[in-house]
């Protein structure tokens, strides 16, 4: 039941907890407990919003890295990984497999603040053996959502 | 009198046949029009998923179209595709067709319907249908010249055709009985058990079933059972399906007969000449669809659950008897204890909150007292659906 709860609330984080006791079957209230549980359990981590720059009119730069690190000797790749993923330039971090060790994915204003952040903060690192940053151009979809939304809504207002 | 009509033999006329003439106006139609004029209206009177077709399949398409796979097929259709319908018809209803002669693919299930009373039917035969029921089962019915009866099911028995209720309409023209499980537009289902029984009379009468399982995977509580795969009726059922609901397809216009070799062959005669094949690109769609389409549908599915839940357990709340429909995307919700009938119903709750719902007297008599409220929509517009109702009902 906490899966469906998720899946819910992963599609659409604002839905009240009157519909989802509704589609659950289940009472608000125990609607509102499982989901401060799963807060609390830091299983729900936060609730964002899906936001389409452009329109926003954000002046955003975004850009990917690879970073190939050095393992230590006790924590594998863990410290390192968690020292770059704290800089809040960075939205996102990953351990890949393949031919580097982290994808990096990081956010600034300009051009130039990403640039400088990967070349003075990041590559600087002990323990970061290169990186490779490639910038984003366009976004079609961003975390499972259409950037440009199909036009779906042509069925006739009744049918049979 | 329009101006189309003119004077044969001295009679005024409009060249129409009076077999086609006869047949009254869809009361969907006549309420479309009404909604169609309006903005800003929050629709539960549609019957076809609000899902897209899910992208491989379009793609599936897409590259048929690449690859200039657009020419005819056979008429009976794509041997893959009659291959992948055999084999997906085994595994999920458990009846065995041979993928080649028992197994057309026609125009949507709509087609099948019409070529396969089209071929069985002698002008004055009967075809029983339980009711409420699809709109197009009469005029169909009419239309090859044969006797429509319909047969009441009851709301106190969650819409469900009973032996007794078949028999009492069975005389000795009665040839053919139309089923619908789960069933448009009361979201009706039959188990086994209660299929066995229908069985049982279809066998003392001789009677054969067309039994439309468009809404099958959309089936939340039992297994579906098909009639065709109970004992001894596989060689009197036509069993027909398509992709409209499980598949979000229906702008695709396909689906399929199953039924014995010589039904087939008699629905092909009529097929070949009236429709040649189904389109190439939908076959090839459809192919994809079996074959790989599988998780996609769970996932609409368990959508529907969750919206169908979200509906009964608002309605109860407003206080609008609703049983709890076991299949499709309806609720066929009680209204006459509002004091309105079906129409006055939609209508006043079209004008005054702008929400459609379709009149239950629009799916035949026994809907009269009912609306049938689709919940083939998204969650927001069910919310704002929902509250309207609310509203509405509690203005009366």
């Amino acid at each position: 039941m906490d899966q469906q709860l998720l899946k819910l609330l992963e599609e659409n984080a604002l839905v009240s907890p009157e519909t989802l006791a509704k589609q659950l079957n289940l009472s608000v209230d125990q609607v509102k407990s499982r989901i401060k549980h799963l807060e609390e359990a830091k299983i729900i981590l936060a609730y964002k919003a899906i936001i389409d720059d452009d329109k926003a009119e954000f002046q955003t730069v975004k850009a990917v890295i690879e970073v190939r690190i050095t393992p230590e000797r006790g924590g594998g790749f863990n410290r390192l990984s968690d020292r770059i993923a704290r800089y809040p330039e960075v939205t996102s971090c990953f351990l890949m497999s393949g031919g580097y060790d982290l994808l990096v994915f990081v956010e600034g204003r300009t051009l130039k603040e990403v640039a400088m952040f990967v070349s003075e903060k990041l590559s600087t690192i002990q323990g970061v053996l290169s990186t490779a940053t490639h910038f984003t151009l366009k976004t079609y979809k961003e975390q499972g959502v259409m950037i440009d939304q199909e036009i779906s809504e042509e069925r006739l207002k009744v049918s049979p | 009198m329009s101006d189309m009509s003119v004077k044969r033999n001295g009679v005024v006329t409009d060249f129409v046949a009076n077999h086609v003439r006869s047949i009254p106006r869809s009361g969907i139609r006549d309420f479309f029009e009404i909604v169609q004029s309006m903005t800003d209206v929050v629709s539960l009177g549609i019957g076809e998923p609000d899902f897209a077709t899910p992208w491989h399949i379009r793609e599936a398409a897409i590259y048929a179209l690449e690859k200039g796979r657009t020419g005819y097929t056979s008429n009976l259709g794509l041997p893959r595709l009659r291959k992948s319908i055999a084999r997906y018809v085994r595994q999920n209803y458990h009846v065995e067709y041979d993928a080649l002669s028992e197994v057309l693919v026609a125009v949507g299930v709509s087609e099948a319907m019409d070529i396969a009373l089209r071929a069985v039917i002698n002008p004055g035969d009967e075809v029983l249908y339980h009711s409420p029921c699809y709109v197009s089962y009469s005029p169909s019915i009419l239309l090859v010249h044969g006797k429509p009866v319909e047969i009441p099911t009851l709301a106190e028995d969650h819409f469900k055709l009973r032996a007794e209720a078949l028999k009492a309409k069975i005389t000795p023209k009665s040839k053919v009985l139309i089923l619908n499980f789960p069933t448009n537009p009361t979201g009706a289902v039959m188990n086994q058990q209660e299929l066995l029984a229908i069985a049982e009379v279809c066998q003392q009468h001789d009677l054969l079933v067309i039994t439309d399982e468009i809404y099958s995977e959309l089936s939340y509580g039992e297994a579906h059972c098909s009639i065709a795969s109970l004992p001894g009726m596989r060689e009197r059922c036509i069993f027909l399906h398509g992709f409209s609901k499980a598949f979000a397809m229906t702008g695709f216009r396909v689906g399929y007969a199953c039924a014995p070799v010589a039904l087939i062959e008699a629905m092909m005669r009529i097929h070949q000449y009236a429709m040649l094949c189904a389109p190439i690109i939908s076959q090839e769609a459809a192919i994809e669809a079996l074959e790989n389409g599988q998780s996609d549908m769970e996932q609409m599915r368990e959508q529907y659950q969750l919206r169908r839940n979200f509906l009964l357990n608002s309605f109860r709340e407003i206080g609008i008897p609703c049983f709890n429909a076991q299949g499709a995307f309806y609720l066929f919700p009680r209204i006459d204890q509002t004091g309105l009938n079906s129409r006055e119903f939609a209508v006043r709750l079209l004008e005054e909150q702008k929400v459609a719902v379709v009149p239950g007297n629009a799916f035949g008599g026994s809907g009269e007292g009912h609306v049938r409220c689709s919940y083939a929509t998204g969650m927001d517009q069910l919310e704002v659906a929902v509250e309207r109702i609310g509203k509405f009902v509690r203005s009366l």
